[in-house]
């Protein structure tokens, strides 16, 4: 009986159930935040035509970008895509479809997938390209418009620490995206740093509640950097 | 003479108010943080989740967990929060976030901006600039005043895919500082030494020029 815990011991298990055509969604701005492992075990799968959900698709040769490698991306959702060469290469040759989507709406699009709220009305982007063919209403004299939630197979997360239970704690800004993420997905997934029994972390420290968890794993990270920005010591 | 960049965010230094919260672009924007004035205090906004953006870090200090929209590492200032991208956006959409400062590649004389994609050239995303936009009480536009070419960046109406409507308050560019009102741009003031048929000829929209338009002026 394994109860709550839902501590996975490989990456083969973590991922287990992942089929061409799913919908994934991933945590993480850039490069910060990004669930290293478990992408790496997406791409030794080796499952195609996937349609990714996240705000960027990583650099060449790192992050969701490595996915790009082997062509296993048909579709991506995200608001900015500018670090990645392949990727608009991909892009222009039509081998891959992406759906831009401003940043708020990405994250709303999350949490409200996440919480069963299956649309919403939101100002951004009214007047330009994203809202073609979208219904547009007006509230108190100002158009809105609407704008679809979503949900995934999976929702592949990176936290700091978890307790067995999958009750998470994020670390600085790599929480970004990764506790939206985390609601949507019918199988979310959780690479972490640190895996503590449960107690050990303050229930009022805890960002995303252990229900929307379905699988922890232990994973290293290399938490590699885009841009490092330093000022002088003194 | 027209302004260098760090000028024209000298100048937009000078509309922030004690106790406002600020979102900054990248580019120009991001310089805007330099000339914060020493009599107030302004809290920047970064939409990755951090509200209190400190300086960059010492090499030490360099966290890869700590960064900021531009994905620069850097630190928290004292008081500082920390939040996930639905709060982030949240606080922008919600009219929380006193001043957004950005770039554009044009603006139109009813306030509606293009800063995000040129069709077939640039289609990188718009990130969080949308939001931003439809969100913000109050936005200030940088950008140079003509493009490389000499074509007014000021339009009647923006050619360019819009990243938003009828939202930008003021403008400040290497020539002038200008205010879009009752669809025009009304000239405040001109670059020290730039005269005003300059500005008139390198604006395409509809100028106001009414009276004596000062000269920036700066410490």
């Amino acid at each position: 009986m394994a109860g709550f815990d839902k501590v996975v011991s490989s990456y083969e298990e973590a991922m287990h159930g992942l089929k061409d055509g799913d919908t994934v969604i991933a945590g993480g701005f850039g490069l910060c935040g990004i669930p290293e492992g478990l992408i790496a075990e997406i791409k030794k799968q080796g499952t195609k035509d996937l349609t990714v959900v996240s705000n960027n698709c990583g650099v060449d040769d790192f992050g969701l970008g490595i996915l790009l490698q082997d062509k296993q991306i048909k579709k991506i959702i995200a608001s900015y895509v500018g670090e990645n060469a392949l990727f608009e290469q991909q892009l222009l040759s039509g081998e891959i479809d992406v759906e831009l989507t401003p940043q708020g709406t990405l994250a709303e699009k999350m949490r409200a997938g996440g919480a069963g709220i299956p649309g919403f009305y939101t100002a951004t982007g009214y007047g330009t390209p994203v809202a073609e063919g979208k219904e547009v209403k007006e509230f108190n004299g100002r158009p809105y418009i609407l704008e679809e939630s979503i949900t995934g197979e999976f929702a592949i997360v990176k936290a700091w620490k978890a307790d067995r239970y999958g009750n998470l704690v994020f670390r600085h800004t790599a929480m970004n995206f990764n506790p939206l993420a985390a609601t949507a997905g019918k199988i979310t997934v959780v690479e972490v740093e640190e895996i503590v029994e449960p107690g050990e972390l303050s229930p009022s420290e805890i960002h995303t509640p252990g229900i929307y968890v379905n699988r922890v794993i232990k994973g290293s990270f290399e938490k590699r950097i885009e841009r490092v920005t330093t000022r002088p010591s003194k | 003479m027209s302004l260098s960049r760090e000028q024209v965010a000298k100048r937009v230094a000078q509309e922030l108010q004690d106790g406002y919260y600020v979102n900054l672009g990248i580019g120009i924007p991001t310089l805007v943080a330099n000339y914060v004035p020493d009599d107030i205090e302004v809290m920047l906004q970064s939409e990755n989740g951090l509200l209190g953006m400190g300086q960059f870090p010492t090499e030490d200090e360099v966290d890869a967990d700590m960064i900021n929209a531009g994905k620069e590492t850097v630190t928290a200032a004292t008081g500082a929060a920390i939040f996930n991208s639905a709060e982030s956006f949240a606080m922008i959409r919600g009219g929380h976030v006193d001043l957004t400062v950005l770039g554009a590649f044009e603006v139109d004389q009813n306030g509606s901006i293009a800063s995000w994609m040129i069709p077939k050239k640039l289609i990188k995303g718009m990130g969080g600039a949308m939001d931003l936009v439809a969100g913000a009480q109050n936005i200030i536009v940088t950008m140079t005043h003509a493009n490389k070419h000499g074509e007014s960046k000021l339009l009647e109406s923006c050619t360019l895919p819009l990243t938003g409507v009828n939202c930008v308050k003021k403008i400040v560019t290497d020539l002038a500082v200008l205010e879009v009102k009752d669809g025009a741009f009304h000239l405040l003031e001109r670059a020290p030494g730039v005269p005003v048929d300059e500005i008139i000829a390198k604006t395409a929209g509809k100028l106001i020029v009414e009276g004596d338009i000062p000269e920036m002026k700066f410490d």
